[in-house]
C-alpha cells in the first residue's frame, strides 16, 4: 500500500500491466524519455525500452490511427493524446474507425486500445488545454468512455480498460493530478468499467457528477450539511442508470454537476434517463449545475466557467426547497 | 559560402510489358512461371465477369451502389500474388482481383454492397473491410505492420488506395509513422486519374504522386500499373524491403477505371470520350492475352473454356450471397460491444415500442404492445 497522488497510480497501473503483459505498448508525443507532460509515463521509458514506450511524430490522427492496426494485429496499444483540445485531428480515427470496426466486422476485428487523454480545465493552462469534451464521445456508440476521481480508482479503471476488449477512451482529470493523496494498493485490484461509485450515502438528495468535480461536490454538500448521496459515475460510456435510479427512488431528488457545456451535456441524458426509470419518485425537478454553453475561456476567468461549490450549494438549496 | 545541393533524388518507371506487346526479356523473362501468369490472366478473367454481374445486379435492384473495379485488376492482383498468406492487405473498394486471390469468399464482396455487415467478417484472409472513408485505412496498415514488427513475425502490411487519398492528412501521418518507425509497410496508390471528377491535377501537382513518399525518406517507384510483369516485379522489390529491412516503400501504380466512380456516377459528365478510348487501349487483359497467344499459352478455345467457367462460379457466388438468411433485426445491437450494456441491452428490449429505453416496470411494454396490436 502507497500513498499516491492520480498520476502516481496511473503509472503504477501502466507498470503493472507492462510488466504482466507483453501486448502492452504505449504510444504518444513526449511520452518517452521526458516523461509525459504531466509525468504520468515518468520512467517508464528507462524502465520497458523505445520498442515498447514510443515518441511518436507529432499528429494525432496518426497516434490514434496507428493504434487501431496496432490493436487489430493483436497488440494492447495506450496512445496517449497530449491534451483533450486536440483530440480533434483524430476524431475521425476514434469515432468513424476505432468505434466500428467490432460492429461493422460483426464481431470478427476487435479494437482493444485504450486511449488516455487529460482532461478539464482548472490548471491554469493556455488556450485548449482545458475542455471537457466527454459528452462528444459518448455520443459515439462503440466507444466506452472513463473518468476516474480518486487515485484508488484511476488505478483499478486503468487496469480494466487496458484488459477491456473495446476501445475505451480514459479521460484523466488533470485539476486533480496532484490535488490529494490516497492509498492505492500494490496488490491488482480491478474496478470495473461501468460501474458507479457511492461517494457518500445520504436520504434527501441524489447528487451525480464524475471527474475533478466531485471534489467540488464533496465541499459543497459538507457546507450544505445535508443527507446528500454523492454518486461518481466513473465510467460514463456506458453509464451506471442503475445506480442513479434505485438513488433516486430513494431520495427524490437530483443535481447533476458536470464541467462540460449544459446543452447536450451528459446531465441531459441523466435527467432523462431518471424519467424512464423513476418519475414517479421525483419530488423535484432534476437541476444541472455545470459549464456554459460558451467556450471554456481563458484562465483569467476559468473559474468563473467550472462549477464550484457555491452554485452547487444553490443547487441544494433551491432542489431541496422545490 | 555556396549553395550546395543537399539533395536530389529521381524517380524510376517500371514498364515490363506495354500496351503494345513489347516485353523487357531482361527484367520479365523468368520473373513470373507461365503457369501462374496463367493463372492470374484466369483470375482476372473471373473479375471481370464479377464485375460485370456487379454492375448489372446493381441496376437491377437486386444490390446497392456497386464501384466497377474494370481496369485495375492487375495491382491488387500482383499484390496478392506477391504477399505471403500471413501479411496484412489494407485496401479501399478496387481491390477485388487480390482479395479474391487471398481467398476471400466472392459472396463477400457482393454482402458488403448488398448492405450487410456480415461481408466484411474478413479478417480470416487477413484483410480487413473495405475503407469507404478515403483515406482511413493507411494508418491502419502502418500500424498493423507495427504490430508484426513488434511480435518479430517477418509479416508485413501492403496497403492501397487512391490518387485522391493522398490529398488527406492521414496518408501522410501513415507514411511518416512507417518511414521514421521503421515499419514493414508497402503503399500502393493506384493513380486511375480521377477522384470521382477530380482530376490527379487537382490533387498533386507535382510530376509523380510517387515522389510525395520522398519527402518522408521512403524508396518511390513508378509502375505501369495495367503491366502484370513490372507490377509484380516492383512488389516483389518492395515486400522485400519490407521484409528484410523492415522500411517502407511507395508505389505509384498508373493505371486506369475504365468504368465510372461508383454506380451512382455517369464519367461522361467530366471525362472525355478520347481520353477513355486511349486507356481502353491500354486494357491490362489486352495485352496479357496477347502475351499468352504469342507465346501458345492461351487460345480462343481456352478463353472460351474460362468464360464459361467463370460464369458458372460467379452465378453460384451471387446465389450465396442472395440466398443467404437474413439478419437478425437485433444484429446491429450485439455486436456493437464485445458484451452487450446494460441500457443497450433495454433498447434492444424495447426496440419495438414507443417507450426505447424506459424502465419496462415503470412504463408496461406488454401492455402497451398489445394496445398496437389490437389498435
Amino acid at each position: 500500500m502507497a500513498n499516491l497522488t492520480l498520476v502516481q497510480a496511473i503509472n503504477l497501473a501502466l507498470i503493472q500491466e507492462m510488466e504482466k503483459d507483453d501486448r502492452v505498448l504505449l504510444l504518444g508525443e513526449d511520452i518517452g524519455l521526458n516523461g509525459g507532460v504531466f509525468r504520468a509515463t515518468e520512467g517508464l521509458f528507462q524502465r520497458f525500452g523505445g520498442d515498447r514506450v514510443v515518441d511518436s511524430p507529432l499528429a494525432e490522427s496518426g497516434i490514434v490511427g496507428t493504434a487501431i492496426g496496432l490493436a487489430m494485429g493483436g497488440l494492447r496499444p495506450i496512445p496517449e493524446i497530449q491534451f483533450e483540445g486536440f483530440m480533434g485531428p483524430a476524431f475521425d480515427q476514434l469515432t468513424n474507425q476505432a468505434a466500428r470496426f467490432n460492429s461493422r466486422t460483426r464481431g470478427g476485428i476487435t479494437c482493444p486500445l485504450t486511449l488516455r487523454v487529460p482532461v478539464g480545465g482548472g490548471i491554469h493552462a493556455p488556450e485548449l488545454h482545458s475542455d471537457s469534451p466527454e459528452a462528444i464521445y459518448t455520443h459515439t456508440p462503440g466507444l466506452k468512455i472513463v473518468m476516474p476521481s480518486s487515485p484508488y480508482d484511476a488505478k483499478g479503471l486503468l487496469i480494466s480498460a487496458i484488459r477491456d476488449p473495446n476501445p475505451v477512451v480514459f479521460f484523466e482529470p488533470k485539476r486533480i493530478y496532484r490535488a490529494f493523496r490516497e492509498e492505492v494498493p500494490e496488490d491488482e485490484y480491478l474496478v470495473p468499467i461501468g460501474k458507479a461509485r457511492v461517494v457518500s450515502e445520504g436520504d434527501s438528495l441524489t447528487m451525480v457528477s464524475w471527474g475533478a468535480t466531485i471534489i467540488q461536490c464533496m465541499n459543497a454538500i459538507e457546507a450544505s450539511g445535508q443527507s446528500i448521496e454523492l454518486i461518481d459515475l466513473r465510467t460514463i460510456s456506458p453509464f451506471d442508470m442503475e445506480t442513479i435510479a434505485e438513488s433516486v427512488k430513494k431520495t427524490g431528488r437530483c443535481v447533476i454537476v458536470h464541467e462540460a457545456p449544459k446543452t447536450c451535456g451528459l446531465g441531459a441524458e441523466i435527467a432523462t434517463g431518471i424519467m424512464e426509470h423513476c418519475f414517479l419518485n421525483l419530488e423535484a425537478p432534476v437541476q444541472r449545475v455545470c459549464g456554459f454553453d460558451t467556450i471554456m475561456p481563458y484562465y483569467k476567468l476559468e473559474l468563473d466557467y467550472l462549477p464550484d461549490a457555491e452554485r452547487i450549494g444553490k443547487a441544494i438549496v433551491e432542489t431541496l426547497a422545490y | 559560402m555556396p549553395v550546395e545541393t543537399v539533395f536530389e533524388a529521381s524517380i524510376p518507371h517500371v514498364s515490363i510489358l506495354d500496351e503494345h506487346g513489347n516485353f523487357d526479356s531482361n527484367l520479365g523473362e523468368g520473373l513470373i512461371p507461365n503457369e501462374d501468369v496463367v493463372a492470374m490472366y484466369k483470375h482476372m478473367m473471373t473479375c471481370r465477369h464479377f464485375d460485370e454481374i456487379a454492375f448489372k445486379l446493381q441496376r437491377s435492384g437486386r444490390m446497392g451502389t456497386y464501384p466497377e473495379n474494370r481496369g485495375q485488376e492487375v495491382p491488387p492482383l500482383a499484390a496478392g500474388y506477391v504477399l505471403q498468406k500471413n501479411d496484412w492487405m489494407v485496401t479501399c473498394y478496387r481491390e477485388n482481383a487480390g482479395l479474391f486471390w487471398r481467398g476471400l469468399p466472392m459472396e463477400k464482396i457482393l454482402l458488403h454492397w448488398m448492405g450487410d455487415e456480415r461481408g466484411n467478417h474478413i479478417s480470416e484472409v487477413r484483410c480487413t473491410p473495405l475503407a469507404i472513408a478515403i483515406g482511413s485505412q493507411m494508418l491502419h496498415a502502418t500500424g498493423l505492420g507495427w504490430s508484426e514488427k513488434y511480435k518479430k513475425t517477418g509479416n508485413i502490411a501492403c496497403t492501397f488506395f487512391g490518387d485522391g487519398a493522398t490529398s488527406e492528412g492521414d496518408f501522410h501521418e501513415a507514411a511518416n509513422f512507417a518511414a521514421n518507425l521503421d515499419l514493414p509497410v508497402v503503399f500502393v496508390c493506384q493513380n486511375n486519374g480521377w477522384a470521382i471528377s477530380t482530376p490527379t491535377s487537382v490533387e498533386c501537382s507535382a510530376p509523380t504522386i510517387a515522389q510525395r513518399g520522398l519527402a518522408y525518406g521512403m524508396d518511390c517507384i513508378q509502375v505501369d500499373g495495367n503491366d502484370l510483369f513490372a507490377m509484380v516485379k516492383v512488389m516483389q522489390d518492395a515486400v522485400q524491403q519490407a521484409r528484410e529491412n523492415s522500411r517502407p516503400t511507395f508505389i505509384e501504380a498508373l493505371t486506369y477505371r475504365l468504368g465510372d466512380h461508383t454506380t451512382a456516377d455517369d464519367a461522361r459528365r467530366y471525362r472525355d470520350a478520347d481520353e477513355l478510348e486511349m486507356w481502353q487501349k491500354r486494357d491490362p487483359m489486352i495485352r496479357l492475352r496477347n502475351f499468352l497467344e504469342q507465346r501458345d499459352l492461351w487460345s480462343q478455345e481456352k478463353e472460351e473454356e474460362q468464360l464459361a467457367d467463370a460464369e458458372k462460379t460467379v452465378a453460384a457466388v451471387v446465389k450465396n450471397a442472395e440466398e443467404i438468411d437474413a439478419p437478425s433485426a437485433t444484429d446491429f445491437f450485439d455486436s456493437m460491444y464485445t458484451d452487450l450494456p446494460a441500457q443497450l441491452q433495454l433498447q434492444r428490449q424495447t426496440m419495438r415500442t414507443s417507450s426505447l429505453g424506459q424502465d419496462p416496470t415503470q412504463v408496461d411494454v406488454s401492455v402497451h404492445e398489445e394496445v398496437q396490436n389490437n389498435g
